[in-house]
């Protein structure tokens, strides 16, 4: 393992006269099983590295990466981004970050036990998922994948401003996806489970999700279109707050566009709503205890009960909009730093997510959506997914429908929200979810 | 001519020599075969947003993969370390994940190959100043503001990529290609009385700088404002099944997600494509001959050889309505005693291959394409298509509107609000009930499969699905 500190040292420690230079340092060791049919179908064993360096010099940033930390690169991605700054327009708030006394925290996201994990035993829970999962139940015809995956990611921040910030993480995942068949019909449905390391994995429930996801599908047919209450699974339910925390960005506030650019301190949601975005929480998948610049993250809230309470920033939106940074600059080695949501959450209601649907005359619980990145416009607001889900008849869940898509924009849906349960559970992304009752989205089916 | 690894600036990326020993080490475990993949990408891109030069950004990225196969497991491990110690540490990682125990035979003789020639390329993107690429993108922003006071913000990309590929492998293979990509998109918001609204425009092509010398940035930027202004009067979408009418180019999308995955052999064998077991059956509408061809000069998803080292070809994949044949990687190909159909790609040195679609276009029919919207008493026309995703098991599919207009007794009426449009496949494809004659190409675009993005291409002519639902809000 490289020391990835000292290689950031020395590269920030090139700047000449009158620039400042930031190098973030990634290193990344990855596996990778799939076990197909009894098998190993691959095994990939992995390490990747990188350099990204900004310079900045009379306001202007220019920027280079490269995919490897050999003695030579260094000096020529230096060399790179200086040039690249040139052709940058000048601007008063273009920097890096400062250091704000905020605090890092120990996040304990590092695991020796992943590290010395053998390599025998991840193999075995890959095939053991792809085994659980075909005898979950009878219908279950096929897995198509049946994943163990892990990574093992050191950064390292350093600027002539006086950052200097390391992290490390372990993170491994279990991940499948079922096939189910019946007369002829096939469906799918996935199960996955998360943990810093091998033993908090859950295989029976990763299989066991994905075979009851698949066969409750079998038998479904398409919905008449009409205006019905939605349940959103906590599953949906977090890729709906990626895209609402994505609105919330600084970056899309002060170069509008953003739909609640001018919205501070309006209601804005549902008064229930409380939306939080919290990287330091250790139970997030994405947990960090840095952002992209090497500042401390921070617990942010972003909506408290429905009102509008804050947008998120990096150092140059924050100083563009006369504000600090809440530590969400989002980065990798090969990009500038980005401002975004890293672990985002509501504030989970009081409700058991049976409860919620045991209140519903009406409606559709849905179990997954697709086309988000091509039916959503998080400009406009406009909201139209494909969905898949079952039906719920007098507070029962009910029939599966498939082939539909749900409807209404990103501030009816906020504004819209009847019912928030308990169930809060992070998901493979930088979300959480909890059952999701709107009132009111138009179904369009038949 | 063949391209022996070497590209037409250097040298090979790896010489000869020293593959044939990283190959040896790698089988050296009783590996059935191996293959390395090299690969130099360099690329620049420049962004231009709220007025501001923003950044301008060079990359640099090089290593290989290493791949082992033994029966049914393949081993896999890349390195960004190509020196000597490096390649035999990766082979050594590959070699043990596909473990067998066995004594493998470890000597192999690469032949250097009779690939085809990397594409033709007139200005190397490396060889522009920069100054040239930043004026491009600010004469851009300029034209998208001058089409009115309703923009209120333009971002636009600049983007080159060169990508120098070798693949060496124990059956003796060793092949090289050079790609070169060079794209430019404008994306633009307008602001009016009733909210915000975005227009998108793209263009990229397998050229270099010489892209500029055919299209005009000027133009391409006026064409994306125009749309985010016309938006401004968007309504409602409709919502449930009705006709709908794609327009020239876009139509692609609709393909690549309705059948494209669907037919990829690796979801073939696993049972997770409704197209299983269907080749020889009709599938579409008669009319409805569907390609995937990879040597499409210029387009976006063209190239020399695959990322397993296999000549690019041209396949069809429906003829007449009848489903002929799905697309092949190595891996796959070789379990069923075939041939690669040249559709083995990857992300990067980083990935395992996987079978990927190319530049995949419906062929034109002979309907006339304003007959076609006539001839539609109620519906939706939908100019722009903005990416798709597909369930390939259930063949359920969506794709996005990007700029789409509500038809009205056989005349385009007012533009509707972004949206999703979903079917299902199979149905789909037999409910295609007109083709017009006016085949386009559409944007270039990235296709998503398994976390790793590779770039392709898609067009059709103007035709018309007789029945498919409508995510709008409006009843």
């Amino acid at each position: 393992m490289p020391d990835l500190l000292a290689i950031a040292d020395r590269v920030a420690g090139w700047a000449a006269d009158g620039e400042q230079v930031e190098a973030v340092v990634v290193h990344e060791r990855e596996v990778e099983v799939r076990a197909y049919e009894g098998q190993v179908e691959s095994l990939t064993a992995a390490e990747s590295q990188g350099l990204g360096v900004r310079v900045v010099r009379d306001g202007r940033q220019g920027f280079a990466y490269a995919g490897t930390l050999d003695g030579d690169a260094l000096a020529e991605v230096l060399a790179e981004a200086r040039d690249n700054a040139v052709f940058a327009t000048p601007d008063e708030h273009a920097g890096l970050a400062i250091p704000d006394k905020v605090p890092v925290l120990d996040l304990d996201l590092f695991r020796a036990e992943l590290v010395d994990h053998p390599m025998d035993d991840k193999v075995a829970m890959a095939l053991e998922l792809e085994h659980l999962t075909a005898q979950a139940d009878p219908r279950i015809s096929g897995v198509e994948s049946a994943d163990y995956s892990d990574v093992v990611s050191e950064t390292a921040v350093v600027t002539t401003t006086g950052i200097r910030a390391t992290t490390r993480e372990t993170g491994c995942c279990l991940m499948v996806s079922a096939l189910a068949e019946e007369h002829g019909e096939t469906q799918t449905g996935f199960g996955f489970s998360l943990g810093r390391q091998p033993d908090e994995l859950d295989v029976e429930r990763a299989a066991t999700d994905a075979a009851i996801r698949a066969t409750r599908m079998l038998g479904s047919a398409k919905p008449p279109s009409e205006r019905l209450t939605v349940v959103l699974d906590p599953w949906v339910c977090a890729q709906f707050l990626g895209i609402v925390g994505g609105t919330l960005s600084g970056e899309m506030v002060l170069k509008g566009r953003s739909l609640f650019a001018d919205r501070l301190g309006e209601d804005v949601a549902a008064p229930g709503v409380t939306l939080i975005d919290d990287p330091t929480d250790p139970a997030a998948f994405t947990a960090t205890a840095t952002d992209g610049e090497g500042l401390a993250t921070r617990r942010n809230v972003l909506v408290d009960s429905g009102r509008l309470d804050q947008f998120v920033h990096n150092s140059w939106t924050a100083r563009r909009c006369g504000t600090s940074s809440t530590g969400s600059a989002v980065r990798g080695y090969s990009t500038t730093p980005g401002v975004g949501v890293q672990a985002v959450s509501l504030l989970p209601g009081r409700e058991d997510p049976a409860d919620l649907i045991a209140a519903i005359d009406d409606g559709v619980l849905l179990q997954s959506v697709t086309g988000l990145h091509s039916g959503v416009n998080p400009v406009s607001g406009d909201f139209s997914t494909g969905a898949e889900g079952l039906r719920i008849r007098n507070g029962e869940l009910a029939e599966p429908l498939r082939e539909f898509t749900v409807g209404s924009t990103i501030q009816r849906m906020l504004l819209d929200v009847t019912g928030i349960g308990n169930d809060l559970e992070w998901q493979p992304m930088s979300a959480a979810g909890v059952t999701l009752v709107i009132g009111e989205l138009t179904v369009s089916g038949a | 001519m063949a391209d022996q690894g070497h590209d037409g600036a250097g040298g090979p990326l790896i010489e000869a020599g020293l593959l044939q020993d990283i190959l040896g080490s790698a089988l050296r475990t009783g590996g059935e075969f191996a293959e390395v993949f090299v690969e130099d990408r360099r690329s620049t891109s420049a962004i231009l947003d709220d007025g501001r030069v923003e950044e301008l950004t060079s990359g640099r990225d090089r290593g290989a993969g290493i791949r082992v196969v033994v029966g049914e497991t393949t081993g896999f491990a890349h390195t960004a370390d190509v020196t000597p110690a490096g390649l035999r540490s990766a082979a050594e990682a590959a070699a043990a994940a596909a473990r067998s125990g066995g004594d493998g035979v470890s000597e192999v003789i690469l032949s250097p190959g009779d690939g085809p020639p990397p594409a033709v390329v007139e200005v190397i993107p490396g060889d522009v100043p920069k100054a040239r690429k930043v004026a491009l993108v600010q004469e851009a922003d300029a034209a998208a503001r001058d089409e009115g006071g309703a923009i209120t913000q333009v971002m636009v990309r600049y983007g080159d990529s060169q990508r120098r590929i070798q693949v060496a492998n124990s059956d003796g293979l060793l092949v090289g290609d050079r790609q070169i990509r060079t794209m430019f998109s404008v994306s633009c918001v307008a602001t009016g009385d009733t909210g915000m609204q975005t227009g998108r425009e793209s263009v990229g092509h397998t050229v270099g700088f010489e892209l500029f010398d055919r299209i005009a940035v000027d133009d391409l930027a006026r064409r994306a404002a125009r749309r985010a202004i016309t938006k401004l009067d968007a309504v409602p979408a409709p919502s449930g099944e009705m006709p709908v009418v794609v327009g020239p180019g876009g139509g692609g999308v609709l393909f690549h997600e309705a059948c494209g995955h669907g037919l990829e052999a690796d979801l073939v064998a696993k049972s997770a494509s409704v197209f299983a077991g269907r080749r020889g059956e009709r599938v579409a509408a008669p009319e409805v001959t569907l390609v995937d061809d990879g040597t499409m000069v210029d387009e976006w998803g063209r190239y020399a050889i695959d990322d397993e080292g296999r000549p690019a070809r041209r396949n069809v994949l429906i003829e007449d309505g009848v489903l002929t044949d799905y697309m092949w990687d190595w891996l796959r190909a070789r379990r069923e005693g075939r041939n690669s159909s040249g559709n083995g790609r990857r992300q990067n040195y980083r990935c395992l291959p996987m079978v990927r679609m190319t530049n995949t276009y419906l062929a034109g029919g002979d309907a006339d394409p304003e007959a076609i919207v006539a001839g539609t008493d109620r519906g939706v026309y939908v100019a722009q298509l903005g990416g798709g995703q597909v369930n390939t098991a259930t063949g359920d599919f969506v794709f996005g509107m990007t700029e789409a207009y509500l038809i009205e007794d056989g005349r385009l009426g007012a533009p509707i609000r972004d949206g999703n449009l979903i079917g299902n496949g199979p149905e789909v494809l037999i409910n295609i009930d007109a083709i017009a004659g006016d085949f386009a190409m559409g944007s270039p675009g990235t296709c998503g499969k398994d976390g790793q993005g590779v770039p392709v291409g898609d067009g059709t002519p103007t035709l018309r699905v007789s029945r498919l639902t409508v995510g709008g809000t409006a009843a």
